[in-house]
């Protein structure tokens, strides 16, 4: 490439382009970020106002009638902190997925960012990224209202919203990935169904896997929902030496889904 | 490695060529062997059916589509593999509008200073307003804005980074007529300044009216490119006569015409006979009624299709 000569005009703030260019990735998320400010309250509202309806029916309803605790917790204790896993879940994958479908097949948004100096890396690495700090953040109000229900608060929690970007990130990627691969939208109830609703379930939420056969406790191992579950009950009850593991192991989720979301994003996009 | 965000080739004459460029979607080939090259600081045309590979051609030079073949440089620099350094020195309009309809008009402006690296966002913020004569409704959200609005708040979202390049996919299609000549009024300007512009459209009028040249694209490739003037005299002569009447006798006067040489094409209720100042046979009936030929004619015996 030639030298050339500088844009003579209020343009660049920097004179390069770099691949996962920082000023893009912003970029991005500033415009997630101003959509968001429109929407903020009943996001809010709804995920404020979930965990307290587990909590009451769970937490309190099967606890106070059928089950007096489990492992030796209270089990709304045991609830509360499980709950962060499905708060983190339903505020990562399903945004992901339908917003992801939205922008790209009806606002045509992508069509607008992709014409800018914006590649589909780090669109998709930007989308993650918002969907990581808005889900790591929603992610702790049942930790929250966990506590007005009775939860030792406890300085480890603090960790929780950290556990909780990581796990965001990989499910944020699933849903981005997912949505790169439909053609159309209703095809998310297949995914809805047979991924996101085991995954949750057996995830250690409402029961502990140890209930479960054999097969479906080896499969719950892998699932990252299950390993959220134990590091934030780790962080409410004490950590165990296996957790820094469960915490390498959701990052490597979100490393492997980020580059399978990537993968298909760029397909999808670029023809 | 970082790639700097300058014009390549400063001294050279194009700010897009394209050499051989084909892009096969499946069976169709909706770009076959184009060639096209735009100088720098006029406006080009390009002026086709729909399906003639227009969108497909300005969606090639985004990067947005790889082309099978053939060989693009915009800005100097090439593509595919420089597509992101060319895109941040070029505005794209596009055919859909794509605003974020929730968001504030300026946070829209906002987001796209941020994305095309531009160092003074509040500032550029400040010129697109303006240019866009949006500056007393900067907090109102695009969902509140009139169509009209819209559309100029879309073209100056496109030169928010003021661009050497511009691309305009379809600027004013769907649009009312005053809406149309406003947004005309707007571009004329651009160009005006010196802008480069790629102006995809399948408005006779509105190629004739802002196209320093005008190209003709059908079936994927150009199949005619000169001055709108030049085109008319080259492919329709000086005058075009219309003829009226019923279809029998509109029949009998094609005919005749065509047995003459000259090109005959349908025109609403009426036929019209273009290239009329050459019959020597009297082909053209004395209640023709005989006007200066038009790009529409062109359009239409190049392309075989009704101009809009």
């Amino acid at each position: 490439m030639d030298a050339g000569t500088a844009l003579p005009s209020e343009v660049a703030t920097t004179t390069k382009i770099r691949r996962l260019d920082p000023a893009a990735i912003t970029g991005v998320m500033s415009r997630e970020a101003a959509n968001f400010r429109t929407y903020w309250k009943g996001t809010a509202f709804s995920s404020i106002l979930e965990p307290i309806v587990y909590l009451l029916c769970f937490g309190l309803g099967l606890g106070a009638t059928l089950v007096d605790g489990v492992d030796g917790l209270r089990y709304v204790e045991f609830v509360a902190t499980g709950m962060v896993a499905t708060a983190v879940i339903f505020s990562s994958a399903m945004p992901a997925m339908f917003g992801t479908f939205v922008k790209e097949r009806f606002q045509n948004t992508y069509d607008a960012i992709l014409a800018a100096p914006v590649d589909p890396e780090e669109l998709v690495t930007a989308e993650m990224l918002w969907i990581g700090l808005r889900a790591s953040i929603f992610g702790t109000f049942p930790l929250f209202v966990g506590i007005a229900f009775g939860l030792d608060p406890k300085p480890a929690m603090l960790l929780v919203p950290f556990f909780n970007f990581f796990t965001a990130l990989g499910f944020g990627a699933f849903g981005i990935a997912v949505a790169a691969s439909v053609a159309k939208i209703d095809q998310f109830n297949y995914v809805t169904t047979l991924v996101i609703t085991p995954l949750f379930l057996v995830a250690g939420t409402f029961f502990p896997i140890d209930q479960l056969p054999e097969g479906l406790q080896i499969a719950a191992n892998f699932n990252p929902l299950y390993q959220l579950v134990e590091l934030v009950r780790g962080s409410a009850f004490g950590f165990d030496s296996g957790d820094i593991l469960r915490f390498i192991g959701l990052v490597g989720f979100a490393v492997v889904l980020w580059r399978i979301a990537v993968s298909r994003m760029t397909k999808r996009l670029i023809d | 490695m970082p790639e700097a965000i300058t014009d390549a080739a400063p001294r050279a004459r194009c700010a897009i060529e394209i050499s051989g460029a084909v892009k096969r979607f499946g069976p169709i080939t909706a770009v076959d062997g184009l060639e096209l090259d735009v100088p720098r600081g006029i406006c080009l045309g390009l002026l086709g059916p729909n399906g003639a590979g227009k969108s497909t051609t300005m969606r090639m030079l985004t990067g947005q589509v790889i082309a099978n073949a053939g060989e693009i440089r915009v800005l100097g620099h090439e593509l595919p593999g420089e597509s992101k350094v060319a895109r941040a020195m070029m505005g794209v309009v596009p055919q859909l509008d794509n605003l974020d309809v929730d968001v504030t008009v300026e946070d829209n402006l906002a987001v796209y200073a941020r994305l095309y690296r531009v160092r003074d966002v509040g500032a550029a913020v400040e010129r697109c307003l303006a240019l866009a004569r949006l500056t007393d409704r900067r907090r109102d959200a695009v969902d509140k804005l009139s169509g009209g609005m819209r559309r100029r708040l879309l073209l100056a979202r496109g030169l928010v980074h003021d661009p050497q390049l511009l691309l305009l996919d379809e600027p004013t299609v769907g649009l009312d007529p005053q809406i149309r000549t406003e947004l005309w009024s707007l571009i004329d300007n651009l160009r005006s300044q010196g802008k480069t512009i790629l102006m995809s459209t399948h408005y006779i009028e509105e190629a004739e009216r802002l196209a320093d040249e005008v190209a003709v694209m059908h079936h994927g490739k150009v199949i005619a490119r000169a001055r709108p003037a030049e085109l008319i005299a080259e492919h329709a002569g000086r005058e075009t006569a219309e003829v009226y009447g019923p279809p029998d006798r509109l029949a009998e006067v094609r005919a005749l015409a065509e047995s003459e040489g000259l090109r005959v094409r349908p025109a609403g209720p009426a036929i019209a006979i273009v290239g009329a100042e050459r019959s020597t046979n009297g082909s053209v009936p004395d209640d023709a009624v005989r006007r200066a030929a038009t790009l529409e004619d062109v359009f239409v015996i190049l392309t075989g299709e009704e101009a809009e």
